[in-house]
This record gives structure tokens, C-alpha cells and sequence, in this order.
């Protein structure tokens, strides 16, 4: 086995980054996979709440990289998934702990016994960042179509370039097709116009993001939410497969529709 | 008078243009003769490069130069003396004027069409320049890719976006004026060309190609359109 490393980042925090790598964590472990993410966000974790597992931390990231632990003792596997693990970061430490080669070397250590290497990085462009991307194969930014999040993305985007890990892919979190009909979100055309990388996949704003991050379990787990299904629909194209997008027009039927014009009109 | 003025000026087609030979005489008279003569066969002289053969009439500056200049407002233009007399041919080199028939004119024989046009220096982009990232070169500049909003482009001559210009552009930074800014979609968010600034543009529709420079102190604009 060879895995392939993907690293998740955004430049701007607050985008998704963390929800985005828990649910492709999820989804490429649901689709059979061996897959462990490894939280990059040293002094700032939550990879490990909204996984679920932060009750389970003994060691850390900085434990494996300082020789206190083996690889193995670090890694928590998740009980509701069989081969999904993950790496948690240290909360006492900064990001100064680990250095791009650090990364590079674990990495390669996890690379012979998984499919999938998932690195959440932290916000911003400074080590954490550095950190993050050393090891990736692929990097995939995570944008909202917010005018400030696109300015960031397209720094990332371009900092990628530099150090030669790019085109990187794009998913594009929390839009509101209502208000991109409206002409008051950004759409998908104008964001990829602008930063002209590969699309691989739109996440529609839903509540029940917010509610299973505050559970701990991924909406991925379930794939009956919008938002579910997206993520298993990205956790396959970056496997490679071709799926198409799904439509991101209200779903309501002719009676939903019915019920709510009585209800405005009452 | 006639056959006398005739032996005196001699008019023949050569393959510089007409040689006017000039006979022995006292030079006031040779001259009024041939001045005559040019008045009454305007027609047929308008225009022509001459080359004065005077023999051995010995002319300074002066005369030479006052008869060119008779010529001249009759639209002849003296190209060459030749004469017998080295103060003559002397006079005529001061004059600027040929003195020899044999040896072609030299830019004639070795200056051929040059067709080789010498521009300046750019710095070739290819790549889009994205927010954060910045260009900046002492002579012009030409992106081939997009220049993203927060990307910077500085030049001290000219800048070229083979692409769609949002971000930050200036040119001729050190000043100079003649600096233009062309883009296939113009819709930067700060545009200086020297030390003007673009007046905020509100555009309707999409940002179509535009060249900006500076012209009687105004920054000023020009579409580009296809022709239909």
C-alpha cells in the first residue's frame, strides 16, 4: 500500500477546514478505505472534537515527533469506523514543536500501512501551514464564498504554487444557492473564474453540520443530509472516480411548496 | 543666341539624374545664361537632380552657393559639381555637395532597407499573479495569466495582461509617462500610470479590452474592439 497524503487547508480560518477533513476522513473509511488524519493545528486542536474522540488522547503528534511514544500508541482508532485512525495535536505546544521535515518523515511512516494520509492544517500561512503541506501529494483548499475567504484561498492557492505542491483542488463550503440565485453569495462560477482550479466539490450550507460537529459524529456518517452526501460524493472523486454534481436547487416538491404558500397566505 | 547659348549649356539624362555641362565664358554670363535657360524649360526640369559640370570656371562659396539656391527656387535640387578647378570641387565638398560621378553615392551602395525593429526589454510572466504575490521589473512587463485581486504588478515602462486585470497595476513607476497598461479585462482595483491615478470607474457589464495612457496630462481610455 502506498497512501496518498492529502493536506486540507484555507488560509483564512473558520472556513471548514477541520469539519471538511473529519467527513473525507469518514467518507474514504466508509468506501472500505484505511485512512488516519493527523491534526496539524498544534496549540489549537479539534480534529479530535469533531471526530469524537477527544476523550481518548494520550499522546500526541509532538509525542511521536520528540520519541516519547512509538507511531502506533498515538494513533486512536475510531469504534464506529475499523480503519479509520487519527493523530491529535498537542494542545500545550506551538507550532514551533514540529518542522516541515518532521511531517515529511512521519508521513512516510504512515504511507506503507494506509490508503489515505489526512492532514488538517491550521489557519494562516506561517510554520503550521508549512508544516502541512511538506508531506501532501494533494492539497485541497477549502474556500466559502465570501469575498475575504476567496482573497485567502487565492494566496494559499499561490503559495502552494511556490512551493511546487500545486494546482491544488478546490471545495467550495457553506454555500447558500438561495442567496447565490438572489445575487447576494458569490456563485461557484465567480469563485472559480477567479481562482481557476479544479472544482472538486460544493458542500451546501446545512444545519446539521452544526449539530453533528457539536456531537462528534460527521454528517458523512449518515449520508441522508445534503451536506453528507456532498462529502461522499469528494471523497470519491479524489479517489478518481468522475461524479458528477449533485443539484443544489431547492429539493421541495410540488406539495411542500403548496403547504408553505397556505401557511404564508393563512 | 541661340546656337551661342546652347554650345555653353549642355543638358543630357545620365543615370543620377541630368547633367548640365557648362562652357567657357565670363561666369556672370554663364550663369544668367543657364538660369535662362532653367526659366524657359521649367517644365521639363521641375524636380530633377542636377549635377553641374562647370568646367574650369573657378567658383567659391559664394556663387556656388548663391546658384544653388537660384536653382533650388526653381525646384532643381544640385546634388554635384564637377569641375577641373580643385577650389572649385573644394568649394562644392564645403557645400556638401558631390564632386565625383564615378563613385556611387555611399549610403546608396551600402545601406540596403534595414527591417529589424529594435524594441526594449520586457519581463515575461506566465503565470497568474494571485493575492499576496507581487511583480515588479524596471522595464515593461507582460502577464500571460490573470492578475487576481490583492496581486501587485509594478513596471517603469509598460504593462501587458494577456488576461483579466483585478489587482494592483503601475506603471512607469520612475515617472515616465509614456508608460501604457493594456489588458483583455480591464477591471483593476488601483490603476497608475506615473503619477496618475485612475479615477474609479463604475463599469456596467463585463470588463472588455482596454489600453490606458496618459494624454495631455488625463489618464485616458481606449476600448478594443473587433471589427465587424
Amino acid at each position: 500500500m502506498a497512501a496518498t497524503v492529502v493536506t486540507v487547508t484555507s488560509g483564512k480560518g473558520g472556513v471548514g477546514k477541520t469539519t471538511t477533513t473529519a467527513n473525507l476522513a469518514v467518507a474514504l473509511a466508509l468506501g472500505g478505505k484505511k485512512v488516519v488524519c493527523i491534526d496539524g493545528d498544534i496549540g489549537l486542536r479539534n480534529l479530535d472534537v469533531v471526530l469524537g474522540l477527544e476523550n481518548r488522547i494520550v499522546y500526541d503528534l509532538v509525542d511521536i515527533v520528540e520519541g516519547r511514544c512509538r507511531l502506533r500508541q498515538a494513533m486512536i482508532r475510531d469504534k464506529r469506523l475499523p480503519e479509520l485512525y487519527l493523530i491529535p495535536a498537542a494542545q500545550t505546544r506551538d507550532k514551533s514543536a514540529v518542522s516541515p521535515s518532521d511531517m515529511v518523515r512521519l508521513c512516510d511512516d504512515l504511507r506503507a500501512e494506509f490508503d489515505w494520509v489526512l492532514i488538517d492544517s491550521p489557519a494562516g500561512i506561517e510554520r503550521g501551514f508549512r508544516n502541512s503541506i511538506a508531506p501532501a501529494d494533494v492539497v485541497v483548499v477549502v474556500t466559502n464564498p465570501e469575498v475575504s475567504a476567496v482573497r485567502d484561498a487565492d494566496r494559499i492557492i499561490g503559495l502552494i504554487e511556490a512551493e511546487e505542491k500545486g494546482p491544488a483542488r478546490l471545495i467550495l463550503n457553506r454555500l447558500n444557492p438561495a442567496l447565490v440565485k438572489r445575487g447576494d453569495m458569490l456563485s461557484a462560477d465567480d469563485i472559480l473564474d477567479l481562482l481557476a482550479i479544479e472544482l472538486i466539490g460544493i458542500v451546501p450550507e446545512d444545519e446539521n453540520v452544526v449539530i453533528s460537529t457539536n456531537r462528534g459524529t460527521p454528517v458523512a456518517l449518515d449520508g441522508k443530509t445534503r451536506a453528507g452526501e456532498a462529502y461522499l460524493n469528494i471523497a470519491r472523486r479524489l479517489g478518481g472516480e468522475k461524479v458528477p454534481f449533485m443539484n443544489l436547487e431547492d429539493k421541495q416538491g410540488l406539495f411542500q411548496k403548496l403547504a408553505r404558500m397556505m401557511r404564508s397566505g393563512g | 543666341m541661340l546656337t551661342y547659348k546652347r554650345s555653353v549649356i549642355n543638358i543630357k539624362g545620365i543615370k543620377d539624374g541630368l547633367l548640365i555641362t557648362l562652357g567657357e565664358g565670363e561666369w556672370a554670363e554663364v550663369e544668367t545664361l543657364l538660369l535662362q535657360t532653367v526659366a524657359e524649360r521649367e517644365a521639363f526640369l521641375k524636380g530633377a537632380r542636377v549635377t553641374l559640370d562647370v568646367g574650369n570656371h573657378i567658383l567659391h562659396a559664394v556663387e556656388l552657393g548663391a546658384l544653388r539656391d537660384k536653382l533650388s527656387e526653381h525646384n532643381i535640387s544640385l546634388w554635384a559639381v564637377l569641375s577641373n578647378s580643385p577650389v572649385t570641387e573644394q568649394t562644392a565638398q564645403v557645400l556638401g555637395l558631390a564632386t565625383r560621378l564615378s563613385t556611387p553615392r555611399p549610403e546608396r551602395a551600402i545601406r540596403s532597407l534595414d527591417t529589424n525593429i529594435s524594441g526594449d526589454q520586457a519581463l515575461f510572466v506566465h503565470r497568474t499573479v494571485r493575492s499576496g504575490f507581487k511583480v515588479s521589473h524596471k522595464g515593461h512587463i507582460v502577464v500571460l495569466g490573470d492578475v487576481n485581486p490583492g496581486g501587485e504588478v509594478l513596471a517603469g515602462g509598460s504593462v501587458v495582461v494577456w488576461g483579466k486585470l483585478k489587482g494592483t497595476v503601475h506603471a512607469g513607476v520612475d515617472g515616465d509617462e509614456s508608460a501604457v497598461v493594456c489588458a483583455l479585462e480591464m477591471d483593476p482595483m488601483q490603476l497608475r500610470i506615473a503619477g496618475f491615478t485612475r479615477e474609479n470607474v463604475q463599469r456596467r457589464g463585463k470588463p472588455e479590452p482596454e489600453m490606458l495612457w496618459i494624454k495631455e496630462g488625463r489618464l485616458v481610455a481606449e476600448t478594443w474592439k473587433a471589427k465587424k
